[in-house]
């Protein structure tokens, strides 16, 4: 919940520990469900389970698909593409951690 | 207003075709984008570029900009000629129907663009909105925050751009102001998910996601909630072990080095790192500063050094 305090908003914490369902990343993100599943299927977003009914992703599917989206229309990337990219930044953010930049 | 000259922003004669327009676009869009630069004037360049081929890129509109003449500089003070778009399609300001294609931030053009070619609609993006007019949205903005902010937890104020459909239909934008708490123990590639704060359109808004990172520090690499700093000692202090003082984002603590220490020795400081349930560490990187031979005295002690102590350094080599 949010709650005001002197005007100073007060929000909820959510990382890769939360989950969401692909409805809750669907309207969060403005997407269809079948963008979802072709992010899943490229190995892009990762479900952490798998039902017919109900499938759970971890909270950071958010972030990714919305960089997925934004190389798609700035960059003209498809899937795969978009995919290698994402890997990359990944882990020149881990390398850039490591030697502090 | 100032000219914007979008055949200079986007490095190309004003006789480039269509297709080498786009070959410049597609290669700055990879230069300058948000997503993988790590220039600080990446957001502001790929907007520049975004607005320049979204003018560039149409032929109806590039033959209107091309008509205003050669001869304008960028920067020079501007107002579109009366009735200076007769005679196109895009029918000058009321024209609504273009979507901007660069999107980060506001997705707002300039001032220049949109008394030319009027304000379509703001790009998807950080803080911005596109599809899904009419209706409650989430919407997304990213944050930026200081190290110190996660140690300490911090109040910061964003500001945001929302489209807004007005009575008649059209499709402006609001600029709103929120202030937001930075929890403590906050860490990158969290989100602060504030609940009722995305687009409202009437009846219950959607929620606003704020992306936090922590920006990259000179002194300090994080990684997760480990810290990790480097710290100048001298010789004397590495061999002889010492007691000094580390400034740690959450203020000063004293350090024990425990004496034979090496270059690069790590030494772990538990539960210093970013706060949270489970604390992250701090983590000390010994870096062994040599005092510069600048006097006779200081040469006089080095050689001194040479003579007694049998030290050779590439023993490992042999």
């Amino acid at each position: 919940m949010t709650t005001r305090n002197e005007n100073i908003l007060i929000g909820e914490i959510c990382d890769e520990c939360d989950e969401i369902t692909v409805v809750e990343l669907c309207r969060i993100c403005s997407v269809d469900e079948e963008l979802v599943d072709e992010l899943i299927a490229e190995g892009i977003l990762e479900p952490t389970s798998y039902s017919p009914e109900t499938t759970v992703l971890p909270y950071s599917s958010v972030r990714r698909t919305r960089t997925v989206i934004r190389m798609q229309r700035d960059l003209g990337l498809n899937l795969p593409g978009a995919a290698v990219a994402l890997d990359l930044i990944d882990r020149i953010h881990l390398l850039q951690a490591r030697i502090g930049r | 207003m100032d000219y914007h000259d979008y055949y200079e922003t986007m490095g190309v004669s004003r006789d480039a075709t269509q297709d080498e327009i786009k070959r410049a676009y597609r290669k700055l869009a990879r230069k300058y984008h948000p997503d993988v630069t790590d220039n600080p004037e990446g957001e502001k360049r790929f907007k520049e570029v975004g607005e320049a081929y979204a003018v560039l890129k149409n032929t109806e509109k590039r033959a209107a900009y091309d008509q205003l003449g050669a001869n304008w500089q960028a920067g020079q003070d501007f107002q579109p000629p009366p009735g200076w778009d007769e005679g196109f399609e895009f029918a000058g300001p009321g024209d609504r129907g273009f979507g901007g294609s660069a999107g980060f931030n506001d997705g707002a053009h300039s001032e220049f663009f949109e008394a030319l070619f009027g304000r379509g609609q703001a790009g998807a993006g950080f803080g911005g909105a596109a599809d899904g007019f009419g209706q409650n949205r989430d919407t997304h903005a990213r944050i930026t925050i200081e190290l110190s902010d996660s140690y300490n937890g911090a109040t910061r104020t964003i500001s945001l751009t929302d489209p807004e459909v007005s009575a008649d239909g059209h499709v402006t934008t609001r600029k709103r102001t929120l202030n937001v708490k930075i929890p403590k123990g906050i860490k990158s590639g969290q989100t602060i998910r504030l609940a009722g704060q995305g687009v409202s359109q009437g009846g219950q808004a959607g929620d606003l996601h704020l992306e936090v990172d922590i920006g990259l520090n000179n002194r300090f690499r994080v990684e997760g909630r480990d810290v990790h700093m480097d710290l100048p000692v001298a010789p004397w202090e590495a061999a002889l072990g010492a007691r000094v003082t580390v400034p740690v984002p959450s203020g000063d603590i004293e350090l024990k080095i425990p004496e034979n220490s090496n270059q690069g020795r790590k030494l772990r400081l538990k539960g210093k790192g970013i706060p949270g349930k489970q604390p992250g560490d701090f983590y000390v990187v010994l870096d062994v500063v040599l005092p510069p031979a600048d006097s006779e005295g200081a040469k006089a002690l080095y050689k001194e050094m040479s003579k007694e102590m049998a030290f050779d350094p590439r023993a490992s080599l042999r």
